[in-house]
């Protein structure tokens, strides 16, 4: 991945959120405060504009940074970490293997359970992030190639945020519906996959 | 003196807080509300909570009070070991406890442990 990989990333992200930000904020009034789907839209619009950097991790610090500030909601402080963490953990390097990618995005997904205190079966995003960040590093053990690697992690998350439908919320907002929050798909999880598909959708060229 | 922060998604909530409170332990705690988003809506701000830290803090440490969610994720970003603290407590009952002990020149750990004893009151 170099800038203008992480650059297309994040500019891709935005653009889904916005064509998503209905259906976002659709699965929120069902279990949470209806507001996801705007917060996200109004956070990557921000991240569009104010993203600056000349390696991949300078742009997704700046992203995340851009995220914890213009957000409004929880998920702004969760992706925010996330996106920050992933930015430290590439440093400053220029051109960063699908390795040492995937052994950030571990220490991403990382931060979100240490920040929300979640982990995976919770009903939040970290059900997608978690199943995203052990298929990515299934595919680097495997030595696929950068896309099939991101195709498959983007599956994992597409299939835990499908599995959050009969769970019962354990954190977040949705947990105060306990049992009534139960046959419906977790908004941060969908969220959550479709930034890993964005990547996947990019990565044409890593 | 300890300076205290209420974090509220809604900026009513949090300033009619820091009013009970501070009509409660006086006019001289060093206590800022954090209530809603950027633009005044309900939500979190990380500026705002930024900016009430620095209003509040006297060189003694500062309590952040959040209520929930979001509220308490930013706050968690914010807090600084030893210095920006962030207490597990009622957002009301905490908030006064905090005040009264912060008041009386307590360190920072006391007025933490004060708001944390607020946990138990009962009313029933």
């Amino acid at each position: 991945m170099d800038a203008a990989l992480a650059r297309a990333w994040l500019e891709e992200t935005a653009r889904v959120v916005a064509a998503e930000r209905d259906r976002l904020t659709a699965l929120d009034a069902a279990i949470g405060d209806a507001d996801h789907g705007t917060n996200l839209d109004r956070g990557f619009s921000e991240v569009r504009r104010a993203m600056t950097g000349s390696s991949p991790g300078e742009l997704l610090v700046s992203a995340g940074s851009a995220l914890i500030r213009k957000v409004g909601g929880a998920s702004g402080p969760l992706y925010g970490s996330a996106f920050r963490s992933l930015g430290k953990a590439l440093d400053a390097e220029r051109d960063v293997t699908l390795e040492a990618f995937a052994a950030a995005f571990e220490a991403a997904v990382s931060a979100v359970e240490r920040l929300g205190r979640a982990a995976e079966g919770d009903k939040t995003m970290v059900d997608a992030l978690r199943p995203a960040a052990r298929a990515l590093a299934r595919a680097v053990r495997d030595g696929l190639e950068p896309r099939e690697a991101l195709d498959q992690a983007a599956r994992a998350a597409e299939e835990g945020a499908k599995a959050t439908i009969p769970l019962t919320a354990r954190k977040g907002r949705a947990s105060y519906l306990g049992e009534r929050s139960a046959g419906h798909e977790d908004p941060g999880a969908v969220s959550a996959a479709l930034i890993v598909r964005a990547l996947h959708t990019v990565a044409t060229r890593w | 003196m300890v300076g205290l922060v209420l974090v509220s998604h809604s900026p009513g909530l949090a300033a009619e807080a820091v009013a009970l409170a501070r009509s409660i332990a006086g006019a001289q705690v060093p206590l800022a509300a954090a209530g809603g988003a950027d633009d005044g809506g309900l939500g979190t701000s990380v500026d705002r909570i930024a900016a009430a830290i620095a209003a509040v803090d006297q060189g003694d440490g500062v309590l952040l009070i959040p209520d929930l969610g979001s509220s308490v994720l930013t706050a968690r970003l914010l807090a600084e070991p030893g210095k920006v603290v962030l207490a597990d407590v009622p957002f009301v009952e905490g908030a006064i406890a905090a005040a009264v002990t912060a008041g009386c020149g307590a360190s920072l750990e006391e007025v933490l442990a004060a708001a944390q004893e607020s946990r138990t009151f009962r009313k029933a």
